[in-house]
């Protein structure tokens, strides 16, 4: 067995029994933690595939922004576990029962599945150019179009969040920056001779 | 046989940077209280051995003899696990940083990104432990780290991405020796690209949470953040993932914009000098500048440093992404 | 270079939108106020726009560009000119209400034009991957606009439950996806149809089925069909009318290319699906409706039974039977239109009412609106001589000529029990007492409403031009 079949195996066991455990987990925040490995070992299933690229995007994008924000919310959240747990009971019938007609269905498509033999053959990187730039010379032309079209969606989610959350109340006392940065000695200290014993008046 | 061999040696570069670089931490964080001392007209530390250069292996062995305290509220498992992340992270960002020509454990072809998606994990440590502690202060710090480095983690993306565009090329290698040209320390990239240079300087201290941005700490406001509740080994951990995570900063800042282990300029008496020797005195360099960036500025408030982070350098330097490689394609100087 | 200004002349009217609504996005942002000022007609303006680029364009002009992602055909303009005409009449009708509401943000017109691009982008994706893109931006931007009054318990409930299914569907839709890419190795639609052949496979059939569900769910027919009443009665009004008319066109037209284009060697197997969904919405349509006394929710279930008869003509597989797809959907998106300019109409003392009592007595305070509704009513209902009654008649044609004997059978009836509630309509506003008169609607409205009836009733006169482009329409698929 090669060192690489042997990472494999370990990136492999590594991100099936944290996904498992993302499901089983009690504590909400245990399980994002656990997506959060489950996706550092996909990461390395990657590398090992030699698309390196993806991977370090995969830990950047995934576990460096969007996992803090979810792990951010979930340990914001006040969720009674207990009570949680006795209403998975209620549900547990329909469930399970929507997940065996789904297991039987992977099973009969796993059945019918056979691998077609090139494309196991098929490289993913084109001789004489690195993982990144292949991918971006068919990112950039070939998929142009739907390149765009996600930035459009994207750009459609942004807005949305913005119109949903954005409130403009009137009445509140905002920071105004370039105001406090143009406060200079002669605005903001005044010195006053003040005799003894008299003081003077506070405004 | 023959594939254990390149692994048995991988282990032993590991262990080598590991040994030099704990080492190094260690004069690196007494370097940083002397000139915090010395800025306060203070001694700093000067009684363990002459100067008081023991003073950090006096700390650590103390560190390490101690009990450690779990708090019984803590979530136990979690708690453990965040100090030990946050150190392992720090260091395994190390393993592809190239000290000299060709002298990293992993010459990755993606190393920038790797360095970067280690850096981004860094918050882990910070969010785990704040919050597996159970505490108000150690978890208001962990919220303002969380949004805190994911809005640093931005700028510093589009800055890099300035340089992969001058450099053509995400390998960390590669990167240094095209800053390799016959103008020396004027070709770098710090002054063609200096701007980004200065905001990838800010947006390190904010990333590493050094002051003027350890709003993560902010003793007057949070006594110590994330860290309250850790005590002997842990903290150890913690405190040594912070100072890697800075001197891997410093070490990016050298090999981005200052030329990696390149002399100044190319004459024959400059050649003759280790490009290690460089690499460790630009470090250092950096590194001095941190500290007295600690000694002089105040601290952000919160406001102010999301502002910064949002308002003013991500604007910044998404209009520099564009701008260069606009330079970059209509000059003609585009990489090939 | 030359292919991309190609493929650029053929996505013109795509290009027209997504350069004006990234404008649209800069002028709302740097207005620096939260109100919609001119926001509302620059959107139309730009759908306009994007509508003349599509009926001026080169007739016979076709072609498949982006490395097979996109499809520009008749088909393609005919369901795009309509989910344009949807959109543009929305936004007329909106502007008033929204101000009314005080709700009028200057990102529902954006919102708008985003949602007509994924439906344009959908309507012409020739591929899985252009199929999911087109279907999320129009989805996205649906669900905010659902949400819009915030303030409102029942707009966010709609848009909360919206989202939380359309995402649980395009889960569906990807899941199918993946299995179909994984079977015959394409994204592309006639790569897929190559790959297929006569026999299907299992997971292709699996496949198969959880795409159409997901497309099901934004078609909203019965069973994916349960946001729809709920979304429908809490969204404010002129967004119901957008969900009800706009992004039905697209995917109803979606539906259809991805049956003829990639699964032309499945017909038995996605036959059985089309018909179970048909008369399953048919049926609901008809009887769920004669319970509801809210007229918006009425709308909702008399648009599940509308998709439901729509696709009868699906289900025929035959050039006649998408001939009567499109045909039913242009002659739905006037009715529909005309429909909810009435619903937008009834306003008393300023506030928008919606129950069916509150038409008591129409004819006695208003009488030309009456009579209008009257006439959408029977329509919708598909009496002869009105348009609604072609439409139904062209797609049990061409069921009927399919040898689908019972799936018209079940429609005609269907459509019978379907009259009873139209025509309860029309027995309240002309039978019953008078309730509070509604304020003098606004001029757009007042047109919308008078053109769709008007256009209903005359159809008959003149039916050649929309016969034609159906016909040319439906040509351009086979």
């Amino acid at each position: 067995m090669s060192v690489a079949t042997a990472f494999f195996y370990l990136f492999s066991i590594i991100t099936i029994a944290s996904a498992a455990m993302v499901i089983v987990g009690r504590n909400p925040v245990h399980s994002v933690l656990f997506l959060i490995l489950a996706f550092v070992s996909a990461a390395g299933l990657f590398v090992l595939t030699g698309a390196e690229f993806l991977a370090m995007l995969l830990v950047v994008v995934y576990v460096g922004a969007v996992m803090v924000l979810f792990l951010f919310v979930v340990m914001m959240l006040d969720v009674d576990f207990a009570q949680l747990q006795k209403t998975v009971g209620k549900y547990l019938p329909v469930g399970g029962l929507i997940t065996l007609v789904v297991l039987a269905e992977l099973v009969l498509v796993v059945g019918s599945w056979n691998v077609a033999p090139e494309s196991v053959l098929s490289t993913p990187t084109p001789a004489g150019l690195s993982n990144t730039a292949a991918l971006g010379q068919v990112l950039y032309t070939q998929y142009a179009y739907l390149f765009q079209a996600a930035g459009l969606v994207l750009l459609t989610a942004m807005i949305g969040a913005i119109v949903l959350t954005l409130h403009h109340r009137p009445n509140v006392k905002r920071q105004d920056i370039s105001a406090q940065n143009a406060r200079t000695r002669a605005t903001a200290i005044e010195n006053k001779h003040v005799p003894s014993r008299t003081g003077v008046p506070v405004p | 046989m023959e594939t254990l061999l390149p692994l048995l040696l991988i282990v032993a570069k590991s262990l080598l940077l590991i040994i030099l670089g704990l080492t190094a931490i260690a004069y690196y964080l007494l370097a940083d209280r002397k000139i915090w001392a010395a800025v306060m007209l203070r001694k700093g530390p000067n009684v363990v051995g002459p100067w008081g250069i023991w003073q950090s292996f006096a700390d650590m062995i103390k560190f390490m003899v101690k009990e450690p305290i779990i708090p019984t509220t803590a979530n136990k498992g979690v708690f453990m696990i965040a100090p030990l992340v946050t150190a392992a992270l720090a260091l395994s960002a190390w393993a592809v940083i190239p000290v000299n020509d060709g002298w990293a454990i992993a010459n990755l072809n993606v190393g920038i990104l790797y360095i970067f998606a280690i850096s981004s994990l860094g918050v882990y440590g910070i969010i785990m432990g704040g919050w597996a502690s159970n505490s108000k202060y150690p978890f208001l710090s962990a919220l303002r780290s969380a949004a805190q480095m994911v809005s640093y983690e931005v700028s510093i993306g589009f800055v890099i991405i300035t340089v992969l565009l001058c450099a053509g090329s995400l390998n960390l290698n590669d990167i240094v020796k095209a800053q390799d040209t016959q103008w020396g320390m004027l070709g770098w990239y710090w002054l063609p690209l200096f701007p980004m240079f200065v905001i990838f300087f800010i947006s390190a201290l904010a990333e590493t949470n050094r002051p003027p941005f350890d709003l993560v700490e902010a003793e007057s406001e949070l006594v110590a953040g994330f860290m309250v509740e850790y005590s002997s080994a842990p903290y150890l951990l913690f405190m040594l993932g912070e100072y890697v995570a800075i001197i891997t900063m410093c070490a990016l800042l050298v090999i981005l914009f200052c030329g990696g282990w390149l002399p100044p300029f190319h004459n024959e008496y400059l050649d003759q000098v280790p490009g290690v020797i460089w690499f460790v005195l630009k470090l250092t360099w950096f590194f001095f500048l941190f500290a007295m960036v600690k000694a002089f500025v105040p601290r952000y408030r919160y406001d102010q440093l999301m502002r910064l982070g949002w308002k003013v350098f991500l604007p910044l330097s998404l209009a520099a992404v564009i701008l260069v490689a606009g330079v970059l394609q209509f000059a003609g100087f585009a990489a090939q | 270079m030359e292919t991309l200004q190609l493929a650029l002349v053929h996505a013109l009217p795509e290009v027209i939108l997504a350069i004006g609504v990234i404008a649209m996005v800069l002028v709302g942002a740097f207005r620096g106020k939260p109100d919609d000022g001119p926001m509302s007609e620059i959107a139309v303006v730009l759908l306009g726009a994007a509508l003349v680029a599509i009926v001026l364009k080169t007739p016979g002009v076709s072609g498949v560009v982006f490395d097979n992602a996109f499809v520009d055909d008749r088909f393609g303009d005919f369901m795009k000119a309509l989910a344009l005409i949807g959109s543009i009449v929305t936004l007329l009708m909106a502007g008033d209400f929204f101000r009314g509401e005080g709700i009028n943000k200057f990102e529902f017109p954006i919102l708008v034009v985003l949602a007509t691009l994924g439906m344009m982008m959908l309507i012409s994706a020739n591929g899985l991957i252009a199929l999911y893109l087109g279907l999320e931006l129009m989805s996205l931007a649906l669900y905010v606009t659902a949400a819009l009054s915030r303030d409102d318990a029942r707009a966010s409930e709609a848009g909360l439950k919206y989202f939380v299914l359309g995402a649980l569907s395009s889960g569906m839709l990807l899941y199918g996806a993946s299995l179909l890419y994984g079977f015959s190795g394409n994204v592309s639609f006639a790569g897929i149809a190559a790959a297929i052949g006569d026999h299907p496979n299992v997971g292709v059939i699996f496949g198969l089925v959880f795409l159409f569900t997901g497309l099901a769910f934004k078609m909203s027919v019965v069973p994916f069909h349960m946001w729809t009443p709920d979304v429908y009665e809490g969204a404010p009004t002129p967004v119901t009318a957008f969900f009800a008319s706009a992004p039905k066109m697209a995917a109803v037209a979606i539906a259809t290319r991805v049956i003829y284009t990639a699964f032309p060697g499945a017909t038995h197997q996605w036959q059985q699906i089309v018909i179970f969904m048909s008369i399953a919405s048919m049926a609901l349509g008809a009887f769920a409706a004669i319970k509801q006394d809210n007229i918006k929710r009425l709308m909702a279930y008399s648009s599940i039974g509308h998709m439901g008869f729509a696709l009868v003509g699906l289900a025929a597989g035959t050039e006649e039977g998408v001939k009567g797809v499109l045909f039913y959907m242009a002659i739905y998106l006037v009715m529909t239109l005309g429909a909810f300019a009435a619903i937008l109409s009834m306003r008393v003392n300023g506030k928008p009412v919606e129950k069916i009592s509150d038409l008591s007595g129409l004819d006695n305070t208003n009488r030309p609106m009456a009579l209008f509704i009257a006439l959408l009513m029977v329509s919708l209902s598909g009496v002869p001589p009105l348009a609604g009654f072609f439409a139904k008649w062209y797609v049990f044609l061409a069921a009927v000529q399919a040898n689908l004997f019972t799936l018209a059978v079940i429609g005609v009836l269907c459509s019978a029990v379907a009259a009873f509630y139209y025509w309860r309509i029309i027995k309240v506003m002309y039978f019953d007492d008078a309730a509070p008169a509604f304020d003098k609607p606004s001029l757009t409205l007042r047109a919308v409403l008078a053109v769709s009836a008007v256009s209903m009733l005359l159809y008959w006169v003149y039916p050649a031009p929309l016969v034609q482009a159906a016909d040319s329409a439906a040509k351009s698929l086979f």
